[in-house]
């Protein structure tokens, strides 16, 4: 057997090389023969009864390929967890840019007049936009009472704790929409055959839940569709469930024409129709002992879920889940719910409901720090996780974590004491105000609670004739390394060298479903998987004879291809099994949330400038725990990567809605980071294994979005000593918190109760 | 502005190319009709890069460029950076550094780098983030290809800056 390793080493990006020459093939670089391009009409107002559809003059009509609600052969609905969002509204809409109709023509370039000339008139109904108007439920616009799904997370007795407590905390914390702004928009290509049934090609995160939209939608049985993956430019969540949609309208336009049929989204159709992060609500109210000990306290957690409900109770989920943070809470009461409003759907985006709940957590640490009169990094140690305590679900913490540790580390690199006292120093009769901020935080990977058991993985490895294997899986590359890090996982696995191992296109017709690529789990769950399938292989070559133990990667290879020869296909499954000890109560929400948490402490260092009233980051370090670093370069990159989103949540990305439809959908007026307005972001890593893992690790993807945002608002805190507790912070904000808040307000205790 | 199509002839990526085209179709469509498809539409109006190019040395964002804008002109594209083969600097520092991730902003990026590379060869950090801020990469957080683009610079200080396409002569790796 070789010896070094390759986990752990920076091995080429399985597809790095088309990528940077041009030749990768994403959606709208593919043309089919006798292709024609399908255009989405969409509705103009966020609720109402459509009463008429009118096709306007001077268009030949009789060209157009016209699809609605009437030519659905399945079942009207975009099958996920509710079944509750038409593929096409048929007589009512929910919210503005819901689909209505779809048009196909050849000439691409025709498309957008036409849609133009499709008048509709509706009754309009009356509709709730923001997350108070729905809790009031002066108007139902979902179910009984606007509520998608409630939570209630319940540790001790909350209730009693009040009266011991020597302060007692309040705060509201909010977060605004943020668009996952991938630069490859939404698209995707159907083809229909009467044999086959329905093919589509597309960018997207998670074929099978594209499949079993079809299936529904398409009235075909399992066989008769088939959903392939397109190099896929970016995703980070937006490209979870709104897949299903696009794929439905091309396949409903590919099955009325007979033609393939190609949709590709502008950036303006992608940013106002598909899904954002969930706006959200945090209040707090928190017990605290005179030395700065949690001693319980109330969390109440709201998202504003848009028009269906999508992906809301599972966002929502996650968020509750994390709204404790990384802290011990004796006593803890997580009320948590997702409400109904007219916008389109809010959907899955990096981090899932953990950056809204964080946010308001971490912001809400330095707040009880400055209520007791000791500094951030103090309030933090004294509430600390500890291995063998447990979290708000009563999940005992048996990873070996040790929080003080990273913290110390994060000062440590950061220089945070020095910088904090030079800062206070310096700031004095200065227009520009230094500041540092700290956030401390988890990110749980995988599936909450009983989500793995219920998506029971399957993987396999397969041996090839040529004496190399591939891995089969459905999880997907949309930048994050899928490819590399799981050909790195079977490779070492089965002792052969990195270029041995190849992974096949995500295309249901070939590869099992190993789940949806999202909840940072597939290094975690598939690699695993990937590496128990590899171990199958290796078995079968050794009891079979073919290969003796202590063999060689050429051995390997001729082993593999004579059993090949001999017997055909060989092919080696692994599907999930729940770990022992593994609890999880649905009901009460209690147990094992989750299999593993990687943990961090980002530090945050700022000026503002009370001339411009604009934030600059001048350093930011980024520790964290995470098991193992299986690939140094795209760790780092995944790292940074999300530091940078978070950033742009924190200070940039402002969704500006009107009646429920954004109205700054492009890109010049939703703005994001340019290499120009990031610091230099400083990566660590620890690594203390993961027994659940492959090798060790555990998932990365989304636990840098979750502290960006707190660590750069409490530091703005810390150089003005003015609290915002409300993102996006923008000049602006900044401006009217300085100029038209009294100076003392900031400061003010004001709904605190001391005792 | 004329509405029917004519005849355009330019160069691409050293190649004479004759296309029929309305004079205020865009460059970025007319170059993926000639099946070169690594320049990407990302926004359709300016603002994301994915569309680079260079057009005589400068860097172009082809979306914005109606092709009768292109006339004779040199045309390069990420698909003529590579010869026979042997990549580009910029692209195997790319590999190397981890500048692409979902790969969709690299084109424009590589082409933007390979812009500022020509008329500066040894940049600083401060120029390569100046002179990609054009460039919107929602992956990378830009760390990593700023990285390549110094690593490019650095590895290939005195290769010559421009060769007769347009494109900077570095790719004798
Ligand atoms: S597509 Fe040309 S700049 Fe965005
Ligand atoms: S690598 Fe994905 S946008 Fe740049």
């Amino acid at each position: 057997m070789k010896t070094e390793s390759i986990i752990g080493a920076a091995v080429p990006r399985k597809e790095g090389l088309d990528k940077v020459t041009g030749r990768a093939q994403y959606v709208d670089d593919i043309v089919l023969p006798g292709m024609i391009y399908g255009a989405t009409v969409r509705s103009t107002i966020a609720r109402g009864k459509i009463r008429k559809i009118t096709f306007g003059d001077g268009v030949p009509w009789h060209e157009f390929v016209i699809v609605t609600a009437k030519d659905i052969p399945g079942t009207n609905c975009v099958s996920l967890i509710t079944d509750d969002q038409p593929c096409l509204a048929d007589d009512t809409v929910n919210h503005p840019e819901e689909p209505i109709l779809l048009l196909a023509h050849p000439n691409r370039h025709s498309l957008p007049k036409v849609v133009d000339a499709v008048t509709i008139e509706y009754d309009p109904l009356p509709a709730v936009f923001t997350l108070e108007d729905s809790e009031r439920a002066a108007e139902i616009i979902w179910g009984q009472d606007n509520i998608f799904k409630r939570f209630l997370v319940e540790k001790g007795d909350v209730d009693s704790i009040w009266e011991k407590a020597d302060y007692i905390v309040e705060g509201e914390y909010r977060t605004g929409a943020q668009e996952q702004l991938y630069i490859e928009n939404n698209g995707m290509i159907a083809s229909f055959d009467k044999e086959r049934g329905i093919t589509v090609w597309g960018s997207l995160q998670c074929p099978y839940y594209v499949h079993k939209a079809l299936m529904k939608l398409c009235n075909l049985p399992k066989e008769r569709v088939r959903v392939v993956q397109t190099e896929t430019g970016g995703a980070f969540g937006g490209k979870e469930d709104y897949p299903s949609i696009i794929a439905g309208h091309a396949a409903l336009l590919a099955i009325k024409s007979g033609k393939p049929v190609k949709i590709v989204y502008d950036r303006m159709e992608d940013m106002v129709a598909t899904t954002k992060r969930h706006p959200s609500r945090t209040r707090h109210r928190t017990a605290v002992s005179r030395d700065g000990k949690i001693l319980g306290g109330d969390i109440e957690f709201v998202v504003d879920g848009g028009a269906y409900a999508t992906l809301s109770s599972v966002v929502l989920s996650r968020g509750t889940i994390h709204a404790a943070g990384p802290y011990y809470w004796p006593n803890i009461r997580i009320r948590a719910s997702a409400v109904a409003t007219n916008a389109p759907p809010h959907g899955a985006f990096r981090g899932f409901g953990a950056p809204q709940s964080l946010f308001a957590m971490e912001r809400h640490m330095d707040r009880i720090a400055a209520i007791v009169g000791i500094s951030p990094v103090e309030i933090r140690r004294r509430n600390f996780l500890k291995t063998g305590k447990t979290t708000a679900t009563e999940q005992t913490i048996h990873e070996p974590i040790d929080l003080d540790k990273l913290l110390d580390r994060a000062l440590e690199l950061s220089d945070y004491r020095a910088k904090k006292q030079r800062f206070r120093k310096e700031n004095e009769g200065s227009t520009y105000k230094k500041g540092i901020g700290i956030a401390s935080f988890l990110h749980g990977a995988g599936f909450t609670g009983s989500g793995e058991r219920y998506l029971a993985s399957v993987v396999g490895v397969e041996g090839c004739a040529d004496g190399r294997v591939r891995v089969l899986v459905s999880s997907t590359e949309f930048g994050q390394g899928t490819k590399t890090v799981l050909c790195q996982i079977a490779a070492e696995t089965l002792g052969l060298a990195y270029d041995d191992v190849e992974i096949a296109q995500a295309d249901t017709g070939e590869v099992p479903n190993s789940g949806p690529t999202v909840a940072s789990r597939t290094v975690m769950i598939v690699g695993k998987l990937v590496r128990s399938a590899a171990q199958g292989i290796q078995q079968t070559l050794i009891s079979s004879g073919y290969l003796s133990q202590g063999y060689s990667r050429e051995e390997f290879r001729k082993a593999c291809a004579n059993y090949v020869a001999e017997h055909g296909t060989f092919k080696s499954w692994s599907q999930y099994e729940p770990p022992a000890g593994i609890f999880w109560d649905d009901e009460k929400y209690r147990g094992e949330a989750y299999a593993a948490y990687t943990w961090a402490v980002y530090i945050a260092e700022v000026t503002v400038d009370l001339t411009s009233y604009s934030v600059t980051i001048d350093d930011f370090v980024a520790l964290q725990e995470i098991g193992k670093v299986l690939h140094p370069v795209l760790a780092r990159g995944q790292i940074i990567g999300g530091v940078a989103q978070g950033i742009g949540f924190a200070l940039f990305e402002k969704v500006a809605w009107r009646n429920g439809r954004m109205q700054n959908g492009q890109m010049t007026n939703y703005i994001m980071p340019t290499s120009a307005d990031l610091p230099p972001i400083r990566v660590y890593f620890e690594e203390l294994g993961n027994e659940h893992g492959a090798f060790g690790a555990k998932g990365i993807g989304e636990l840098p979005i979750d502290g960006p945002a707190p660590a750069v608002v409490n530091a703005i805190e810390d150089a003005l000593g003015v609290r915002f507790d409300s993102i996006p912070l923008l000049p602006e904000d900044i401006f009217e918190a300085l100029a038209v808040r009294p100076q003392s307000e900031g400061q003010a205790r004001t709904r605190q109760e001391v005792s | 502005m004329s509405h029917s199509p004519c005849e355009i002839s330019l160069t691409v990526n050293g190649e004479q190319k004759t296309v029929c085209a309305y004079p205020m179709e865009r460059l970025l469509d007319v170059l993926r009709q000639l099946g070169l498809t690594g320049a990407k539409e990302g926004c359709g109006e300016g603002e994301c890069g994915s569309c680079a190019v260079l057009l005589n040395g400068d860097l172009v964002t082809s979306c914005l460029v109606p092709v009768a804008q292109a006339r004779n002109a040199n045309i390069v594209t990420i698909e003529g950076l590579a010869k026979n083969e042997e990549l580009h600097a910029l692209q195997k520092a790319f590999l190397d550094c981890g500048g692409a991730q979902c790969g969709i902003c690299t084109p424009g990026i590589i082409m933007a780098a390979c812009h500022l590379l020509n008329s500066k060869p040894q940049p600083t950090m401060e120029d390569i983030k100046e002179s990609l801020a054009g460039n919107l990469c929602r992956c990378t957080g830009y760390a990593q290809i700023c990285e390549a683009v110094a690593q490019a610079a650095l590895r290939f200080p005195l290769l010559a800056t421009t060769a007769g396409n347009g494109a900077p002569d570095r790719n004798r790796a």
